[in-house]
Protein backbone atom coordinates (compact mmCIF):
# COMPACT_ATOMS: atom_id res chain seq x y z
CA UNK A 1 0.00 0.00 0.00
CA UNK A 2 0.91 3.65 -0.18
CA UNK A 3 2.11 4.85 3.20
CA UNK A 4 1.77 8.47 4.21
CA UNK A 5 2.26 10.61 7.25
CA UNK A 6 0.57 13.81 8.32
CA UNK A 7 2.45 17.06 7.77
CA UNK A 8 3.24 19.09 10.89
CA UNK A 9 0.14 20.97 11.94
CA UNK A 10 2.05 24.27 11.77
CA UNK A 11 2.73 23.70 8.06
CA UNK A 12 -0.92 22.92 7.40
CA UNK A 13 -2.01 25.97 9.38
CA UNK A 14 0.33 28.06 7.26
CA UNK A 15 -1.24 26.69 4.07
CA UNK A 16 -4.69 27.65 5.33
CA UNK A 17 -3.81 31.29 6.00
CA UNK A 18 -6.23 33.64 4.36
CA UNK A 19 -8.78 30.89 3.64
CA UNK A 20 -12.26 31.30 5.12
CA UNK A 21 -13.74 27.93 4.39
CA UNK A 22 -12.13 24.69 3.24
CA UNK A 23 -13.24 21.16 2.56
CA UNK A 24 -11.09 18.45 4.09
CA UNK A 25 -11.18 15.28 1.99
CA UNK A 26 -9.92 12.03 3.45
CA UNK A 27 -9.49 8.77 1.61
CA UNK A 28 -10.75 5.37 2.66
CA UNK A 29 -8.07 3.28 0.99
CA UNK A 30 -4.30 3.13 1.67
CA UNK A 31 -4.02 6.20 3.90
CA UNK A 32 -6.93 4.97 6.01
CA UNK A 33 -5.17 1.65 6.53
CA UNK A 34 -1.97 3.39 7.63
CA UNK A 35 -3.92 5.76 9.91
CA UNK A 36 -2.94 8.96 8.13
CA UNK A 37 -5.99 10.09 6.17
CA UNK A 38 -9.06 8.02 7.03
CA UNK A 39 -12.23 9.20 8.75
CA UNK A 40 -10.74 9.29 12.22
CA UNK A 41 -7.64 11.22 11.16
CA UNK A 42 -9.71 13.71 9.20
CA UNK A 43 -11.79 14.34 12.30
CA UNK A 44 -8.80 14.76 14.58
CA UNK A 45 -6.88 17.00 12.22
CA UNK A 46 -9.88 19.22 11.51
CA UNK A 47 -10.65 19.74 15.22
CA UNK A 48 -7.03 20.62 15.84
CA UNK A 49 -6.99 23.03 12.92
CA UNK A 50 -10.22 24.72 13.97
CA UNK A 51 -8.76 25.29 17.40
CA UNK A 52 -5.41 26.43 16.14
CA UNK A 53 -6.79 28.87 13.58
CA UNK A 54 -9.25 30.18 16.15
CA UNK A 55 -6.48 30.78 18.63
CA UNK A 56 -4.49 32.57 15.99
CA UNK A 57 -7.45 34.91 15.43
CA UNK A 58 -7.89 33.71 11.84
CA UNK A 59 -10.60 31.09 12.16
CA UNK A 60 -11.09 28.79 9.22
CA UNK A 61 -14.36 26.97 8.74
CA UNK A 62 -13.65 23.37 7.85
CA UNK A 63 -16.07 20.77 6.53
CA UNK A 64 -15.10 17.12 6.51
CA UNK A 65 -15.70 14.30 4.10
CA UNK A 66 -14.10 10.99 3.21
CA UNK A 67 -14.21 9.39 -0.21
CA UNK A 68 -13.63 5.74 -0.78
CA UNK A 69 -10.78 6.21 -3.24
CA UNK A 70 -9.43 9.70 -3.81
CA UNK A 71 -7.26 8.69 -6.76
CA UNK A 72 -10.18 7.77 -9.03
CA UNK A 73 -12.38 10.30 -10.68
CA UNK A 74 -15.61 8.40 -10.29
CA UNK A 75 -15.22 8.47 -6.50
CA UNK A 76 -14.55 12.19 -6.28
CA UNK A 77 -16.60 13.82 -9.03
CA UNK A 78 -19.62 14.30 -6.75
CA UNK A 79 -17.55 16.74 -4.67
CA UNK A 80 -17.75 19.20 -7.55
CA UNK A 81 -21.38 20.00 -6.77
CA UNK A 82 -20.50 21.80 -3.53
CA UNK A 83 -17.09 23.27 -4.24
CA UNK A 84 -18.31 26.78 -4.93
CA UNK A 85 -18.57 27.48 -1.22
CA UNK A 86 -14.94 26.59 -0.51
CA UNK A 87 -11.68 28.50 -0.89
CA UNK A 88 -9.71 25.27 -1.05
CA UNK A 89 -9.71 21.52 -0.63
CA UNK A 90 -7.43 20.15 2.06
CA UNK A 91 -6.61 16.63 0.93
CA UNK A 92 -5.75 13.87 3.36
CA UNK A 93 -5.10 11.52 0.48
CA UNK A 94 -1.75 10.50 -0.88
CA UNK A 95 -0.01 12.55 -3.57
CA UNK A 96 -1.98 10.70 -6.19
CA UNK A 97 -5.24 11.65 -4.51
CA UNK A 98 -4.21 15.32 -4.27
CA UNK A 99 -3.49 15.37 -8.00
CA UNK A 100 -6.68 13.58 -8.95
CA UNK A 101 -8.58 16.27 -7.07
CA UNK A 102 -6.56 18.98 -8.82
CA UNK A 103 -7.16 17.36 -12.21
CA UNK A 104 -10.89 17.08 -11.59
CA UNK A 105 -11.41 20.56 -10.19
CA UNK A 106 -9.36 23.08 -12.15
CA UNK A 107 -10.93 26.05 -10.39
CA UNK A 108 -10.26 24.94 -6.85
CA UNK A 109 -6.98 25.09 -5.01
CA UNK A 110 -5.96 21.70 -3.55
CA UNK A 111 -3.62 21.58 -0.54
CA UNK A 112 -1.82 18.47 0.74
CA UNK A 113 -2.13 17.63 4.42
CA UNK A 114 0.00 14.51 4.14
CA UNK A 115 3.52 13.68 3.10
CA UNK A 116 3.37 10.60 0.92
CA UNK A 117 6.25 8.41 1.97
CA UNK A 118 6.50 5.13 0.16
CA UNK A 119 5.01 1.88 -1.03
CA UNK A 120 5.36 -0.42 1.91
CA UNK A 121 3.90 -2.65 4.51
CA UNK A 122 3.45 -2.68 8.26
CA UNK A 123 6.34 -4.47 9.92
CA UNK A 124 5.07 -4.24 13.46
CA UNK A 125 2.57 -2.39 15.60
CA UNK A 126 2.64 1.21 14.38
CA UNK A 127 5.64 0.65 12.10
CA UNK A 128 5.63 0.72 8.31
CA UNK A 129 8.58 0.00 6.07
CA UNK A 130 9.31 0.71 2.46
CA UNK A 131 9.28 -2.29 0.16
CA UNK A 132 9.08 -1.05 -3.45
CA UNK A 133 10.18 1.95 -5.46
CA UNK A 134 8.28 1.07 -8.59
CA UNK A 135 11.45 0.87 -10.68
CA UNK A 136 9.41 -0.75 -13.44
CA UNK A 137 11.63 -3.78 -13.82
CA UNK A 138 11.26 -6.11 -10.88
CA UNK A 139 14.41 -7.93 -9.83
CA UNK A 140 13.07 -9.79 -6.81
CA UNK A 141 13.67 -13.01 -8.70
CA UNK A 142 17.41 -12.57 -8.20
CA UNK A 143 17.47 -11.21 -4.70
CA UNK A 144 15.62 -13.77 -2.70
CA UNK A 145 12.40 -11.76 -2.67
CA UNK A 146 13.96 -8.78 -0.88
CA UNK A 147 14.24 -5.51 -2.80
CA UNK A 148 17.64 -3.76 -2.61
CA UNK A 149 16.39 -0.85 -4.70
CA UNK A 150 14.01 0.25 -1.96
CA UNK A 151 15.73 -1.25 1.07
CA UNK A 152 19.44 -0.53 0.51
CA UNK A 153 20.30 3.19 0.72
CA UNK A 154 22.94 2.65 -1.97
CA UNK A 155 20.61 0.62 -4.18
CA UNK A 156 23.34 -1.97 -4.62
CA UNK A 157 22.61 -4.67 -7.13
CA UNK A 158 25.58 -6.73 -5.98
CA UNK A 159 25.75 -6.11 -2.25
CA UNK A 160 26.36 -6.02 0.62
CA UNK A 161 28.70 -3.07 0.95
CA UNK A 162 31.53 -3.14 3.46
CA UNK A 163 29.52 -1.27 6.04
CA UNK A 164 27.08 -3.88 7.28
CA UNK A 165 27.26 -3.81 11.03
CA UNK A 166 27.32 -6.70 13.44
CA UNK A 167 23.98 -8.40 13.48
CA UNK A 168 23.18 -7.18 9.99
CA UNK A 169 22.24 -3.56 10.58
CA UNK A 170 22.69 -1.00 7.82
CA UNK A 171 25.63 1.37 8.25
CA UNK A 172 23.44 4.28 7.25
CA UNK A 173 20.88 3.78 10.00
CA UNK A 174 21.22 1.19 12.73
CA UNK A 175 17.43 1.16 13.00
CA UNK A 176 17.09 -0.46 9.61
CA UNK A 177 18.24 -3.96 8.71
CA UNK A 178 20.83 -4.29 5.95
CA UNK A 179 18.86 -5.41 2.90
CA UNK A 180 21.79 -7.41 1.58
CA UNK A 181 22.44 -9.13 4.85
CA UNK A 182 18.86 -10.33 4.71
CA UNK A 183 19.11 -11.24 1.03
CA UNK A 184 22.13 -13.33 1.82
CA UNK A 185 20.52 -14.96 4.86
CA UNK A 186 17.39 -15.79 2.90
CA UNK A 187 19.23 -17.18 -0.10
CA UNK A 188 21.45 -19.18 2.21
CA UNK A 189 18.36 -20.57 3.88
CA UNK A 190 16.86 -21.49 0.50
CA UNK A 191 20.18 -23.01 -0.47
CA UNK A 192 20.52 -20.76 -3.50
CA UNK A 193 23.46 -18.72 -2.17
CA UNK A 194 25.46 -19.65 -5.28
CA UNK A 195 23.30 -17.23 -7.22
CA UNK A 196 24.89 -14.41 -5.26
CA UNK A 197 28.06 -14.87 -7.28
CA UNK A 198 26.20 -13.78 -10.39
CA UNK A 199 27.17 -10.23 -11.33
CA UNK A 200 24.01 -8.36 -12.11
CA UNK A 201 24.59 -6.02 -15.02
CA UNK A 202 23.83 -2.30 -14.77
CA UNK A 203 20.14 -1.74 -14.36
CA UNK A 204 18.14 -0.16 -17.14
CA UNK A 205 16.67 2.77 -15.25
CA UNK A 206 14.60 3.94 -18.20
CA UNK A 207 11.64 2.04 -16.80
CA UNK A 208 12.08 3.91 -13.54
CA UNK A 209 11.44 7.58 -12.76
CA UNK A 210 14.46 8.41 -14.94
CA UNK A 211 12.49 7.66 -18.09
CA UNK A 212 9.93 10.34 -17.34
CA UNK A 213 6.38 10.06 -16.07
CA UNK A 214 5.30 6.49 -16.59
CA UNK A 215 2.16 5.39 -18.25
CA UNK A 216 0.52 2.06 -18.91
CA UNK A 217 -1.84 1.65 -21.83
CA UNK A 218 -3.88 -1.54 -21.89
CA UNK A 219 -5.58 -1.74 -25.26
CA UNK A 220 -7.54 -4.76 -24.10
CA UNK A 221 -9.21 -2.67 -21.43
CA UNK A 222 -9.96 0.33 -23.57
CA UNK A 223 -13.39 0.80 -25.12
CA UNK A 224 -13.12 -0.52 -28.67
CA UNK A 225 -13.25 2.34 -31.13
CA UNK A 226 -15.99 1.72 -33.62
CA UNK A 227 -14.98 1.52 -37.22
CA UNK A 228 -16.56 4.21 -39.32
CA UNK A 229 -18.25 1.55 -41.39
CA UNK A 230 -19.98 0.17 -38.28
CA UNK A 231 -21.79 3.32 -37.38
CA UNK B 1 25.75 -15.77 -17.76
CA UNK B 2 28.32 -17.95 -16.05
CA UNK B 3 30.96 -16.11 -14.14
CA UNK B 4 34.43 -17.46 -14.01
CA UNK B 5 37.60 -16.20 -12.48
CA UNK B 6 39.64 -15.06 -15.42
CA UNK B 7 43.22 -15.90 -14.64
CA UNK B 8 44.28 -13.29 -17.14
CA UNK B 9 43.10 -10.64 -14.65
CA UNK B 10 46.36 -10.95 -12.81
CA UNK B 11 49.02 -9.23 -14.74
CA UNK B 12 52.33 -10.74 -15.54
CA UNK B 13 55.33 -8.67 -16.46
CA UNK B 14 54.90 -9.54 -20.10
CA UNK B 15 51.26 -8.58 -20.28
CA UNK B 16 50.56 -5.43 -18.36
CA UNK B 17 47.04 -4.03 -18.40
CA UNK B 18 47.97 -0.42 -17.93
CA UNK B 19 51.66 -0.35 -17.12
CA UNK B 20 51.30 1.79 -14.01
CA UNK B 21 54.10 1.73 -11.50
CA UNK B 22 51.87 -0.12 -9.03
CA UNK B 23 51.02 -2.74 -11.60
CA UNK B 24 54.64 -3.23 -12.59
CA UNK B 25 55.74 -3.64 -8.97
CA UNK B 26 53.04 -6.25 -8.37
CA UNK B 27 53.72 -8.01 -11.66
CA UNK B 28 57.38 -8.25 -10.71
CA UNK B 29 56.34 -10.01 -7.50
CA UNK B 30 57.59 -7.18 -5.30
CA UNK B 31 55.81 -6.42 -2.02
CA UNK B 32 53.86 -3.28 -2.91
CA UNK B 33 53.24 -0.25 -0.72
CA UNK B 34 50.45 2.23 -1.30
CA UNK B 35 49.47 5.25 0.76
CA UNK B 36 46.62 7.67 0.84
CA UNK B 37 46.21 11.40 0.31
CA UNK B 38 43.04 13.21 1.25
CA UNK B 39 42.65 16.29 -0.96
CA UNK B 40 41.91 19.60 0.80
CA UNK B 41 38.48 21.16 1.24
CA UNK B 42 39.59 24.00 -1.03
CA UNK B 43 41.80 24.44 -4.09
CA UNK B 44 45.06 24.89 -2.23
CA UNK B 45 47.77 23.25 -4.32
CA UNK B 46 50.25 23.62 -1.46
CA UNK B 47 48.40 21.08 0.66
CA UNK B 48 48.82 18.51 -2.09
CA UNK B 49 52.48 19.38 -2.57
CA UNK B 50 53.19 19.03 1.13
CA UNK B 51 51.54 15.61 1.32
CA UNK B 52 53.31 14.44 -1.82
CA UNK B 53 56.64 15.42 -0.30
CA UNK B 54 55.87 13.16 2.68
CA UNK B 55 54.91 10.14 0.58
CA UNK B 56 57.06 10.36 -2.52
CA UNK B 57 59.70 7.66 -2.63
CA UNK B 58 58.08 5.74 0.21
CA UNK B 59 55.01 4.43 -1.57
CA UNK B 60 54.53 3.01 -5.06
CA UNK B 61 51.30 4.90 -5.54
CA UNK B 62 48.96 7.00 -3.43
CA UNK B 63 45.18 6.74 -3.28
CA UNK B 64 43.42 10.02 -3.76
CA UNK B 65 40.13 9.91 -1.92
CA UNK B 66 36.90 10.91 -3.66
CA UNK B 67 34.78 13.14 -1.40
CA UNK B 68 35.58 10.76 1.41
CA UNK B 69 32.86 10.35 4.05
CA UNK B 70 30.62 12.40 1.81
CA UNK B 71 32.49 15.64 2.43
CA UNK B 72 33.19 17.91 -0.53
CA UNK B 73 36.87 18.14 -1.35
CA UNK B 74 39.06 18.82 -4.35
CA UNK B 75 38.22 16.15 -6.93
CA UNK B 76 40.30 13.00 -6.89
CA UNK B 77 41.12 13.37 -10.57
CA UNK B 78 42.08 17.04 -10.20
CA UNK B 79 44.32 16.25 -7.25
CA UNK B 80 45.62 13.19 -9.10
CA UNK B 81 46.85 15.33 -11.98
CA UNK B 82 48.70 17.59 -9.54
CA UNK B 83 50.28 14.54 -7.96
CA UNK B 84 51.45 13.11 -11.27
CA UNK B 85 53.09 16.43 -11.99
CA UNK B 86 54.92 16.11 -8.69
CA UNK B 87 56.25 12.70 -9.67
CA UNK B 88 54.00 10.51 -7.52
CA UNK B 89 51.62 7.98 -9.00
CA UNK B 90 47.96 8.33 -8.01
CA UNK B 91 45.28 5.71 -7.47
CA UNK B 92 42.12 7.61 -8.25
CA UNK B 93 39.19 6.68 -6.06
CA UNK B 94 35.90 6.73 -7.92
CA UNK B 95 32.64 6.42 -6.01
CA UNK B 96 29.25 5.39 -7.35
CA UNK B 97 27.59 7.87 -5.03
CA UNK B 98 28.22 11.03 -7.02
CA UNK B 99 28.15 10.06 -10.69
CA UNK B 100 26.09 8.14 -13.17
CA UNK B 101 27.58 5.97 -15.91
CA UNK B 102 27.92 8.91 -18.28
CA UNK B 103 29.94 10.96 -15.83
CA UNK B 104 32.04 7.98 -14.78
CA UNK B 105 33.06 7.10 -18.28
CA UNK B 106 33.81 10.67 -19.26
CA UNK B 107 35.80 11.19 -16.06
CA UNK B 108 37.77 8.05 -16.80
CA UNK B 109 38.57 9.23 -20.31
CA UNK B 110 39.63 12.60 -18.94
CA UNK B 111 41.76 10.96 -16.25
CA UNK B 112 43.37 8.63 -18.77
CA UNK B 113 44.18 11.60 -21.00
CA UNK B 114 46.14 13.00 -18.05
CA UNK B 115 48.05 9.77 -17.59
CA UNK B 116 46.04 8.39 -14.67
CA UNK B 117 45.98 4.60 -14.74
CA UNK B 118 45.07 3.22 -11.33
CA UNK B 119 41.38 3.47 -10.44
CA UNK B 120 39.82 2.23 -7.22
CA UNK B 121 36.10 1.50 -7.57
CA UNK B 122 33.95 2.19 -4.53
CA UNK B 123 30.27 2.43 -3.64
CA UNK B 124 31.10 5.48 -1.57
CA UNK B 125 30.26 6.45 1.98
CA UNK B 126 26.63 7.44 2.30
CA UNK B 127 26.01 11.18 1.99
CA UNK B 128 24.28 11.23 5.38
CA UNK B 129 27.74 10.99 6.99
CA UNK B 130 29.02 14.07 5.20
CA UNK B 131 28.44 17.79 4.98
CA UNK B 132 25.61 17.69 2.45
CA UNK B 133 23.27 15.13 4.01
CA UNK B 134 20.37 16.42 1.87
CA UNK B 135 22.15 15.53 -1.37
CA UNK B 136 20.64 13.11 -3.85
CA UNK B 137 22.81 10.06 -4.29
CA UNK B 138 23.27 8.49 -7.68
CA UNK B 139 24.19 4.79 -7.46
CA UNK B 140 23.37 4.27 -11.11
CA UNK B 141 25.97 1.49 -10.98
CA UNK B 142 27.37 -0.31 -7.98
CA UNK B 143 31.07 -0.95 -7.54
CA UNK B 144 30.92 -4.40 -9.18
CA UNK B 145 29.21 -2.95 -12.23
CA UNK B 146 31.66 -0.07 -12.29
CA UNK B 147 34.61 -2.46 -12.38
CA UNK B 148 32.99 -4.51 -15.10
CA UNK B 149 32.34 -1.35 -17.11
CA UNK B 150 35.95 -0.19 -16.79
CA UNK B 151 37.19 -3.65 -17.70
CA UNK B 152 35.10 -3.61 -20.86
CA UNK B 153 36.23 -0.10 -21.72
CA UNK B 154 39.81 -1.28 -21.44
CA UNK B 155 39.65 -4.79 -22.88
CA UNK B 156 36.80 -4.57 -25.35
CA UNK B 157 37.18 -0.90 -26.32
CA UNK B 158 33.57 -0.51 -25.46
CA UNK B 159 31.41 2.01 -23.70
CA UNK B 160 28.89 0.57 -21.28
CA UNK B 161 26.19 0.93 -23.95
CA UNK B 162 28.18 -1.34 -26.24
CA UNK B 163 29.33 1.41 -28.58
CA UNK B 164 32.93 1.22 -29.66
CA UNK B 165 35.54 3.57 -28.21
CA UNK B 166 37.17 4.72 -31.42
CA UNK B 167 40.93 4.73 -31.03
CA UNK B 168 40.90 2.18 -28.22
CA UNK B 169 39.98 1.94 -24.57
CA UNK B 170 41.87 3.61 -21.73
CA UNK B 171 44.71 1.65 -20.07
CA UNK B 172 43.44 1.02 -16.55
CA UNK B 173 44.65 -0.91 -13.54
CA UNK B 174 41.38 -1.62 -11.76
CA UNK B 175 41.12 -1.77 -8.00
CA UNK B 176 38.49 -2.56 -5.41
CA UNK B 177 38.12 -2.17 -1.69
CA UNK B 178 37.29 -5.04 0.63
CA UNK B 179 36.21 -5.19 4.23
CA UNK B 180 37.16 -8.64 5.53
CA UNK B 181 35.45 -8.01 8.85
CA UNK B 182 31.96 -6.72 8.05
CA UNK B 183 28.96 -8.97 8.53
CA UNK B 184 28.11 -11.48 7.16
CA UNK B 185 31.72 -12.56 7.65
CA UNK B 186 31.18 -15.88 5.85
CA UNK B 187 30.33 -13.97 2.70
CA UNK B 188 33.40 -11.73 2.61
CA UNK B 189 35.87 -14.07 0.86
CA UNK B 190 33.16 -14.83 -1.70
CA UNK B 191 32.65 -11.13 -2.27
CA UNK B 192 36.36 -10.77 -2.87
CA UNK B 193 36.05 -13.47 -5.46
CA UNK B 194 33.10 -11.71 -7.01
CA UNK B 195 35.14 -8.52 -7.27
CA UNK B 196 37.89 -10.44 -9.00
CA UNK B 197 35.33 -11.80 -11.44
CA UNK B 198 33.93 -8.31 -11.98
CA UNK B 199 37.35 -7.14 -13.11
CA UNK B 200 39.43 -6.15 -10.10
CA UNK B 201 43.17 -6.42 -10.67
CA UNK B 202 44.04 -5.33 -7.15
CA UNK B 203 42.22 -4.98 -3.87
CA UNK B 204 42.95 -2.84 -0.84
CA UNK B 205 41.44 -3.99 2.43
CA UNK B 206 39.97 -2.17 5.37
CA UNK B 207 42.50 -1.43 8.13
CA UNK B 208 43.44 -4.63 9.92
CA UNK B 209 44.01 -4.76 13.66
CA UNK B 210 42.73 -8.24 14.29
CA UNK B 211 45.39 -10.35 12.64
CA UNK B 212 43.79 -13.70 13.47
CA UNK B 213 40.53 -12.83 11.76
CA UNK B 214 42.38 -11.46 8.77
CA UNK B 215 44.41 -14.65 8.44
CA UNK B 216 41.21 -16.70 8.40
CA UNK B 217 39.82 -14.44 5.69
CA UNK B 218 42.96 -14.75 3.59
CA UNK B 219 43.06 -18.49 4.02
CA UNK B 220 39.54 -18.80 2.64
CA UNK B 221 40.30 -16.35 -0.16
CA UNK B 222 43.43 -18.27 -1.15
CA UNK B 223 41.43 -21.51 -1.10
CA UNK B 224 38.89 -19.92 -3.43
CA UNK B 225 41.69 -19.15 -5.84
CA UNK B 226 41.09 -15.41 -5.66
CA UNK B 227 44.68 -14.44 -5.04
CA UNK B 228 45.71 -16.12 -8.26
CA UNK B 229 43.87 -13.44 -10.16
CA UNK B 230 43.93 -10.40 -7.94
CA UNK B 231 46.66 -8.75 -5.85
CA UNK B 232 45.56 -8.16 -2.27
CA UNK B 233 47.07 -5.18 -0.48
CA UNK B 234 46.41 -5.47 3.24
CA UNK B 235 45.26 -2.26 4.90
CA UNK B 236 47.16 -0.92 7.88
CA UNK B 237 46.85 2.31 9.79
CA UNK B 238 48.94 3.65 12.65
CA UNK B 239 46.93 4.43 15.77
CA UNK B 240 47.40 7.89 17.23
CA UNK B 241 46.07 7.10 20.69
CA UNK B 242 44.18 4.59 22.80
CA UNK B 243 41.13 6.80 22.33
CA UNK B 244 41.36 6.42 18.56
CA UNK B 245 41.69 2.66 18.94
CA UNK B 246 38.57 2.51 21.06
CA UNK B 247 36.72 4.79 18.68
CA UNK B 248 37.54 2.57 15.73
CA UNK B 249 36.53 -0.53 17.65
CA UNK B 250 33.19 0.99 18.63
CA UNK B 251 32.26 2.96 15.53
CA UNK B 252 33.70 1.39 12.42
CA UNK B 253 31.44 -1.38 11.10
CA UNK B 254 32.94 -4.79 11.57
CA UNK B 255 36.19 -3.51 12.98
CA UNK B 256 37.61 -5.36 15.91
CA UNK B 257 40.60 -3.92 17.72
CA UNK B 258 41.98 -6.57 20.07
CA UNK B 259 42.25 -5.58 23.74
CA UNK B 260 45.95 -6.26 23.61
CA UNK B 261 46.44 -3.40 21.15
CA UNK B 262 44.31 -1.01 23.18
CA UNK B 263 46.29 -1.93 26.30
CA UNK B 264 49.57 -1.29 24.52
CA UNK B 265 48.35 2.13 23.48
CA UNK B 266 47.26 2.86 27.05
CA UNK B 267 50.53 1.62 28.52
CA UNK B 268 52.50 3.85 26.16
CA UNK B 269 51.47 6.95 28.11
CA UNK B 270 51.78 5.39 31.57
CA UNK B 271 53.93 7.43 33.86
CA UNK B 272 53.80 10.57 31.72
CA UNK B 273 52.07 13.43 33.50
CA UNK B 274 48.66 14.25 32.05
CA UNK B 275 49.82 17.88 32.01
CA UNK B 276 52.50 17.07 29.49
CA UNK B 277 50.23 16.65 26.49
CA UNK B 278 53.09 16.87 24.04
CA UNK B 279 55.05 14.05 25.60
CA UNK B 280 51.95 11.89 25.90
CA UNK B 281 51.11 12.46 22.25
CA UNK B 282 54.65 11.66 21.14
CA UNK B 283 54.78 8.48 23.23
CA UNK B 284 51.45 7.22 22.06
CA UNK B 285 52.13 8.00 18.40
CA UNK B 286 55.47 6.23 18.60
CA UNK B 287 53.71 3.15 19.95
CA UNK B 288 51.12 3.39 17.18
CA UNK B 289 53.86 3.37 14.60
CA UNK B 290 55.60 0.43 16.34
CA UNK B 291 52.41 -1.63 16.31
CA UNK B 292 51.90 -0.80 12.64
CA UNK B 293 55.41 -1.95 11.77
CA UNK B 294 54.95 -5.22 13.66
CA UNK B 295 51.71 -5.80 11.79
CA UNK B 296 53.40 -5.25 8.45
CA UNK B 297 56.04 -7.79 9.43
CA UNK B 298 53.27 -10.29 10.14
CA UNK B 299 51.37 -9.45 6.97
CA UNK B 300 54.45 -10.11 4.85
CA UNK B 301 54.15 -13.72 5.96
CA UNK B 302 50.45 -14.16 5.19
CA UNK B 303 49.86 -16.19 2.08
CA UNK B 304 48.18 -14.20 -0.66
CA UNK B 305 49.14 -10.77 0.63
CA UNK B 306 50.87 -8.91 -2.19
CA UNK B 307 51.54 -5.66 -0.38
CA UNK B 308 50.20 -3.16 2.08
CA UNK B 309 48.05 -0.11 1.89
CA UNK B 310 48.89 2.41 4.62
CA UNK B 311 46.09 4.70 5.70
CA UNK B 312 47.54 7.57 7.64
CA UNK B 313 45.17 10.31 6.60
CA UNK B 314 46.11 13.66 8.17
CA UNK B 315 49.20 11.96 9.60
CA UNK B 316 51.24 11.52 6.46
CA UNK B 317 54.43 12.08 8.48
CA UNK B 318 54.01 8.53 9.77
CA UNK B 319 54.55 6.96 6.36
CA UNK B 320 58.30 7.48 6.20
CA UNK B 321 59.20 5.86 9.57
CA UNK B 322 56.76 3.01 8.97
CA UNK B 323 58.01 2.13 5.50
CA UNK B 324 61.64 2.53 6.50
CA UNK B 325 61.46 0.49 9.69
CA UNK B 326 59.39 -2.23 8.03
CA UNK B 327 62.30 -2.78 5.69
CA UNK B 328 60.37 -1.59 2.68
CA UNK B 329 62.62 1.31 1.77
CA UNK B 330 63.91 2.06 -0.80
CA UNK B 331 61.04 1.21 -3.06
CA UNK B 332 61.94 -0.97 -6.00
CA UNK B 333 62.14 0.58 -9.42
CA UNK B 334 60.45 -1.44 -12.13
CA UNK B 335 61.10 0.22 -15.44
CA UNK B 336 58.47 0.13 -18.10
S1 LIG C 1 24.77 -1.79 4.94
FE1 LIG C 1 23.49 -3.07 3.60
S2 LIG C 1 21.61 -1.90 3.24
FE2 LIG C 1 23.11 -0.49 4.12
S3 LIG C 1 24.10 0.48 2.34
FE3 LIG C 1 25.35 -1.31 2.84
S4 LIG C 1 24.53 -3.00 1.62
FE4 LIG C 1 23.01 -1.35 1.58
Amino acid sequence: MIVADQKPIEDIKQMLRGKRKVLAVGCGTCVAVCFAGGKREVGLLCSALRMATDLAGEPVEIDETVVQRECEQEYIEHLGERLDEYDAILSLGCGVGVQSLADSFPNTRVLPALNTKFMGAPSGQGVWEERCQGCGNCLLEYTGGICPISRCPKQLMNGPCGGTDQGGRCEVDPEIPCAWYNIWARMDNLNIQDELMEIHPPKDWSTSRDGGMRRIVRKDLQKPELDEGDS
Amino acid sequence: MTQQLATENKTTESELKAGSNLERILAAGQFAVTGEIGPPKNFDVEVIHRKVSLLKGYVDAANITDNQTGIVRMSSIGAGILIINQGLEPVIQLTCRDRNRLAMQSDILGAAAHGIKNVLCLSGDHQSFGNHPGAKNVHDLDSMQLMRMLQEMRDKNQFQCGEEIAGGGPPLFIGAAANPFADPVELRPLRLKKKAIAGANFVQTQIIYDMDRFKQYMKKSVDLGVTETVSVLAGVGPLKSAGMARYMRDNVPGMTVPDEIIERMEDAVQGISSEDKKARMAASRAEGIRICIEQIEQLKEVEGVAGIHIMAIEWEEAIKPIVTSAGLYPRPVCDS
